[in-house]
């Protein structure tokens, strides 16, 4: 069954969904990862949150119109409308109020939200049966989707997709240092709007997938996810569209394989699933990847640590110390440190003598800053300079009565 | 009004609005003034799979396991948003929108998989709430206010609302000094030796006694408005703490009351025949509310900021 809804062979309905729910993911994760760089990821709530007064209004007008009311592209128009308001609401409260982003961000997606509902409920009293299918817009629904509202989708992601293509250089240098953009003549406010303005695109395309609310889920986690693997942000871009697309396909097909599986909250659970996986597994900025650096640190201390201990003939009771160096050879079982230990342990020693000379020395000064009791003190000085380290030291010295 | 309509039908339902209103607007002042706005929105959201579990495993529609379920999932919510904020390094606000959707999502999916929308525990009811239905029929008239077994009949929301203002009133009372201090100058407040810390913690574990007793009662959207519109509008009126939460205490109550009016008998005098969403407009009103402050507050500019832009 999942086999076959990965393949796309579920049938007409399904495979259209699928492919729609991926051209969605993409352009989500896409765009999202501009608003994550920007710091500004929870705009994405306020925008969604902002989107279903629209909705309602929409509805009733093209009722009032004599129309059917739930024309997908009619309410489109109306979410990204009430959408805009949002936005602008958002806008005014941080620049001409006293009140931070956040408190903006809060208000607008709490006041636009519930006189959506106030408008759901006058719609509710309408009429029964009309209304139908306008609850899916809150959490999402794919079940019925049509070949037009396919194409309505199919079109707003592949346009979003495009106009990311034109404005990503501007965008990628705002999102990054918009101190630096407005110096080049970028202005940083346009850019921002026009940010804001994909992101509303891509909430008002996804509402019928993944439902109002979970949308923001869409923008933010692939985004987040993409940051762990790489630093370069064209990679960041790419790959917060490959985690989008692949998470909105799996859900998809994951969805269409059993009953009672609804699509958006699939999709967004597949997404945390990879996300869980880069914030394990990525390298550097993972937390495996964190966990064998700590592990390797923690070796390196406790064997040169063991080793100025058998050098200087103290007794080691620290276990980790031991095991590691009778691993290496270096101690015999009984504790008796093997020919390799006292050699290693000696030389340990006098590097460590060799370093305590190299930073008394005002000379040595931008060498001695590396110090750290971990680094081998060759790769720090030349052999010249270590002989000639040695030589000020001395060699062994007989004892005079 | 007669008040045998009145009592029984709209004075239950107000009240507890009201409690709610003021509950979650007290802590919202310090989460503003914090830049924790969000926290309010983030809670709302993530009671919804412990509501759900607490039902799984009880199989009952109670108060007390499902606001268990509703605190332990706030809980959770707000250990794996700092978890994955350190183990990440990722920038709070990310965070917070990775485990509140993600939360949301395992909410939905749970209830959908268990077909709990029989019971009348759906998506719908926990987002508008149902203060309209919060009635207490044993009553007659006014006088049933003083008539014990009426009385017995009230309502447990009523009570429990009561209680958490009460609670948060108390909190917010004992720690004034410190909350204050440590709300415009954490690092003041620490060289005095407050445990900025602890404190900021039971801010935000009294927010979430709040939210989730009023989530309970008057559903999510009055929640995440109530933290934020009426602080947000009293910002604009006053200079001075104690100033900005006797103005978001009255914002609070002007937008239960009026909002509820509005949502009860606007329609009629429209001539519509039925009631639009309480909760609904209750959030619309705050919202209103806030947009008058902000346009002709006394206080609504940053300080330094030009007057007049």
């Amino acid at each position: 069954m999942l086999w076959d809804a990965l393949l796309l062979q579920m049938g007409y309905n399904a495979t259209l969904v699928a492919i729609g729910a991926t051209l969605l993911g993409i352009a989500a994760g896409i765009t999202g990862t501009f608003l994550f760089l920007r710091k500004r990821a929870l705009v994405s709530d306020a925008i969604s949150h902002a989107t279903l007064p629209g909705v309602g209004l929409a509805f009733l007008v093209m009722v009032a119109l004599g129309g059917d009311g739930r024309n997908l592209a009619g309410l489109l128009l109306g979410s990204a409308l009430s959408a805009m308001a949002g936005l602008w609401c958002l806008n005014w409260l941080t620049r001409r109020t006293r009140l931070a982003e956040d408190a903006a961000i809060g208000a607008v997606l709490s006041v636009f939200f519930g006189f959506g509902i106030v408008i759901l409920t006058v719609i509710q009293t309408l009429g029964v049966g009309r209304q139908a299918g306008l609850e899916g817009f809150l959490l999402g629904s794919t079940a019925g989707m049509l070949w037009n509202d396919a194409l309505v989708i199919a079109g707003g992601g592949a346009a979003t997709l495009l106009l990311i293509l034109l404005l990503r250089r501007p965008m990628t240098l705002v999102a990054f240092d918009p101190e630096y953009a407005a110096s080049q003549g970028v202005s940083v406010s346009r850019i921002d709007m026009m940010m804001m303005g994909l992101v509303m695109a891509v909430t008002v395309v996804g509402l019928k997938i993944v439902g109002l609310i979970l949308i923001v889920a869409l923008l933010i986690i692939p985004a987040v996810t993409a940051r762990f693997w790489t630093e370069r942000s064209d990679l960041v871009v790419l790959l917060a569209g490959g985690a989008g697309g692949l998470s909105a396909y799996l859900g998809a097909a994951v969805s269409a394989s059993a009953p009672n599986l609804p699509t958006g909250p699939i999709i967004v659970l597949m997404s945390f699933g990879l996300f869980a996986l880069s914030l394990l597994l990525a390298p550097n900025r993972g937390v495996l990847a964190a966990v064998l650096r700590h592990r390797r640190f923690q070796r390196r201390v406790h064997l040169r640590q063991g080793l100025l201990a058998l050098a200087q003939d103290q007794v080691i009771y620290e276990p980790l110390t031991l095991r590691l160096l009778r691993q290496r050879g270096l101690l015999r079982a009984d504790g008796v440190p093997t020919e390799q230990g006292r050699a290693r342990a000696a030389k340990a020693l006098r590097d460590e003598h060799r370093w305590a000379l190299v930073r008394s020395d005002q000379t040595h000064e931008a060498a001695a800053a590396l110090y750290d009791g971990l680094r081998e003190i060759e790769t720090v000085l030349t052999a010249d300079q270590i002989s000639d380290i040695d030589r000020r030291m001395g060699g062994p010295r007989e004892v005079l009565p | 009004m007669s008040g045998a309509e009145f009592v029984p039908l709209s004075l239950t339902p107000l009240l507890i609005g009201v409690f709610a209103a003021v509950a979650c607007a007290l802590p919202g002042n310090f989460l503003l003034l914090r830049r924790q706005a969000l926290i309010g929105d983030a809670i709302s959201h993530v009671v919804l799979p412990g509501i759900v579990v607490a039902f799984l495993l009880t199989g009952v529609i109670a108060a007390g396991p499902m606001m268990l379920g509703a605190a332990g999932a706030a809980i959770v919510a707000v250990v794996v948003i700092e978890l994955i904020r350190r183990l990440g390094r990722i920038e709070p606000g990310a965070a917070m929108g990775v485990v509140f959707t993600t939360m949301f999502a395992g909410g939905v999916l749970l209830l959908e998989q268990t077909d709990t929308s029989a019971v009348h525990l759906d998506v719908e009811h926990a987002l508008y709430g149902n203060l309209e239905s919060l009635i207490w029929l044993d009553a007659t008239g006014w006088e049933s206010l003083l008539d014990p077994v009426a009385l017995s009949y009230l309502p447990t929301e009523l009570l429990r609302m009561g209680l958490t203002l009460i609670g948060v009133t108390v909190f917010i009372a004992l720690f004034w000094r410190p909350l204050k201090i440590a709300t415009f100058d954490e690092g003041f407040a620490r060289t005095l030796g407050i445990r900025t810390d602890l404190l900021g913690l039971g801010l935000v574990i009294t927010a979430a006694i709040a939210a989730v007793a009023a989530f309970d009662a008057v559903g999510s959207i009055i929640v995440i408005a109530m933290f934020i519109c009426p602080p947000a509008a009293a910002r604009m009126m006053s200079n001075q703490l104690e100033g900005q939460l006797g103005w978001s205490v009255g914002f609070a109550v002007v937008s239960a009351v009026v909002g509820y009016v509005l949502a009860g008998y606007g329609p009629l005098w429209l001539g519509a025949a039925d009631a639009v969403s309480a909760a609904g407009m209750i959030a619309t009103v705050s919202g209103l509310l806030l947009a008058i402050a902000a346009r002709f507050g006394p206080c609504r500019h940053r300080a330094g900021a030009p007057a007049g832009v």
